[in-house]
């Protein structure tokens, strides 16, 4: 299973293992990673699962659909590396991926 | 600060109720009573990935279950409480157990209302509100066979959505006039109702189930204008707010648990949110702007203030309504609350498959529905939040882009 490592705005590191096919946001609240509220579930209708994808990782990911990168406008403290982790899936390509979260979701 | 809560109704409100009652410091007894079999889950996948079969069932639970261990509440399945004794203030559950509390959430939600007419209760005549339901209906979705559909709101044409995608047969028939009469503007209800029809739905608009008719099962569906052949059935007509248990305690209901703008039902130590709640919408502009929702949006939001009255921080509740349905590969979105008699300001041709209809009142934007338009949902539900009187010219132009009306 892909490792992802999520560092929470406060430095606190998570190092969980995510099935392949689920989301970045899903890996996160299904492993208690504290920082993604992700009100609509992954319905990309909320922008509460915002993360800073690590530079390193960023051309390894599908570019932000109009739809996200709409909805990130919905985001604070957007940055080019903020993405929605709902709209991220996980394959076995993005093993040790790193993400962090925001200091806030609202 | 109160020592024990107890929490009716393990859905998208009571989990949300939980995890903002330790969030905001209460260190006392939670319990949190659900009468389903499964840990608290979110249900707007139900009629989307998880009846296409896209989404493992797990992957509904809002919570993965070391998090009620983590939070120290005692979730309890299988558990339905019956009845709520305010003055000794008990829970009585169907189990004969007794449970106290200091202060009570009921997040009870809503249950799907049952069509009153003959046959009804026929094998093949299918709901959709739960887990269960959906895997009753799934392995009807075989490619030829052929659905009735009873009720074009949301519910029933995301069903017919995923039902035509696996190559059935469809029917919806929808008494009103139009589709999604109750939550979109005719110009919405035209676009969505084409769209179903370029995709094989065949679409009876001011048509109504009279009954339904079969030997072991369901066979057809009789309407005014004709009769229609049916392998199953899916009613989609709405809910009813599950407040018989505040009623029965002497609690103020009128569809829906009637609650103010901090939560708080007629009993001091008694609180509810989400479906099951009559509230008062600063959104709302008429019958005294109380009005009950069905959305998770309004769940979370109402759950995180009820956390807080019962902590003894109450704070106004003043969030913008939001909502969203999909239906093929378009997205509606909507934010705010419409009635009847705003002005209409469309934005973009709905035959590029994108397109916004704002909602206006005095000037400023009462509510937004968005399809596959994800900046004028987004600066719409800004804008609402704000009050702003936006210039309707500008709102209308498609080529001014929406960042330069905020
Ligand atoms: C198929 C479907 C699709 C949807 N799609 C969307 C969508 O796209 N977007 C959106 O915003 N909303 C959608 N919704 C609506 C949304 O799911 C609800 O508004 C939301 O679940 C409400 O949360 P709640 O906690 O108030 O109620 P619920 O989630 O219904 O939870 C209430 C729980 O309380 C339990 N309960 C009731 N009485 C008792 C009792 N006496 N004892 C113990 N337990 C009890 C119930 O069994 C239930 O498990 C959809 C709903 C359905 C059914
Ligand atoms: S979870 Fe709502 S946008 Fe990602």
């Amino acid at each position: 299973m892909p490792k992802i490592t999520y560092i929470e705005h406060n430095g606190k590191e998570h190092a969980v293992e995510v099935p392949a096919g689920w989301t970045v946001m899903e890996g996160a609240v299904k492993n208690r990673v504290p920082g993604i509220d992700a009100d609509c579930g992954g319905a990309c209708a909320c922008a509460t699962c915002h993360v800073y994808v690590d530079p390193a990782w960023k051309e390894k990911i599908p570019a932000r659909t109009e739809m996200e990168e709409s909805m990130l406008d919905f985001a604070l403290d957007v940055k080019p590396e903020s993405r929605l982790s709902c709209q991220i899936k996980v394959k076995p390509e993005l093993n040790g991926l790193i993400v962090r979260t925001p200091k806030s979701q609202h | 600060m109160t020592d024990s809560i107890v929490i009716i109704g393990a859905g998208q409100a009571g989990v949300q109720a939980v995890a903002s009652l330790r969030a905001e410091g209460f260190t006392g007894k939670l319990t949190l009573l659900g009468d389903e079999p499964f840990p608290p889950y979110q249900r707007p996948p139900l009629s989307k990935a998880y009846l296409a079969g896209d989404f493992a069932r797990e992957r509904l639970f809002l919570k993965p279950g070391a998090f009620f261990a983590e939070a120290d509440c005692n979730l309890r399945l299988n558990t339905k409480a019956l009845h709520v004794d305010r003055d000794a203030h008990l829970v009585h559950l169907e189990n004969h157990e007794a449970l106290s509390y200091g202060k009570l959430l009921l997040t009870t939600g809503a249950r799907v209302r049952l069509i009153p007419v003959a046959g009804h209760d026929l094998p093949g005549v299918h709901y959709l509100r739960g887990i269960e339901d959906v895997d009753l209906l799934r392995p009807n979705l075989v490619a030829g066979k052929r659905v009735v559909i009873v009720g074009g709101g949301y519910i029933g044409l995301e069903v017919a959505a995923v039902a035509a995608k696996h190559g059935l047969e469809v029917t919806v028939l929808e008494a009103a006039s139009r589709v999604m009469e109750r939550a979109v503007s005719p110009l919405v209800s035209k676009f969505y109702e084409q769209e179903h029809v370029r995709h094989g739905v065949h679409l009876m608009l001011g048509a109504a189930a009279k009954h339904f008719e079969g030997h072991a099962r369901v066979e057809r569906v009789i309407t005014e204008q004709g009769s229609l052949e049916a392998d199953f059935v899916l009613v989609g007509i709405g809910v009813v707010p599950n407040d018989e248990i505040a009623g029965a305690s002497g609690l103020t209901v009128a569809n829906g648990i009637v609650v103010d703008e901090f939560t708080r039902t007629s009993d001091p130590d008694i609180f509810a949110a989400g479906d099951c709640t009559n509230h008062p919408n600063f959104y709302y502009a008429r019958d005294n702007g109380r009005v009950r929702l069905e959305s998770v949006q309004n769940a979370i939001d109402q759950a995180k203030h009820a956390a807080l009255a019962m902590l003894g921080r109450p704070k106004t509740y003043r969030e913008v309504p939001w909502f969203w349905s999909d239906q093929y590969d378009l997205k509606l979105q909507i934010a705010g609350l419409a009635l009847p008699g705003d002005q209409i300001v469309p934005r973009g041709d709905p035959a590029s498959r994108k397109f916004a209809v704002f909602h206006l009142r005095a000037g400023k934007i009462s509510a937004v529905e968005a399809v596959n338009a994800a900046p004028e949902y987004i600066i719409g539900r800004k804008l609402i939040a704000e009050g702003k009187t936006v210039d309707t010219d500008a709102l209308g132009d498609p080529e001014i882009p929406m960042k330069s009306i905020a």
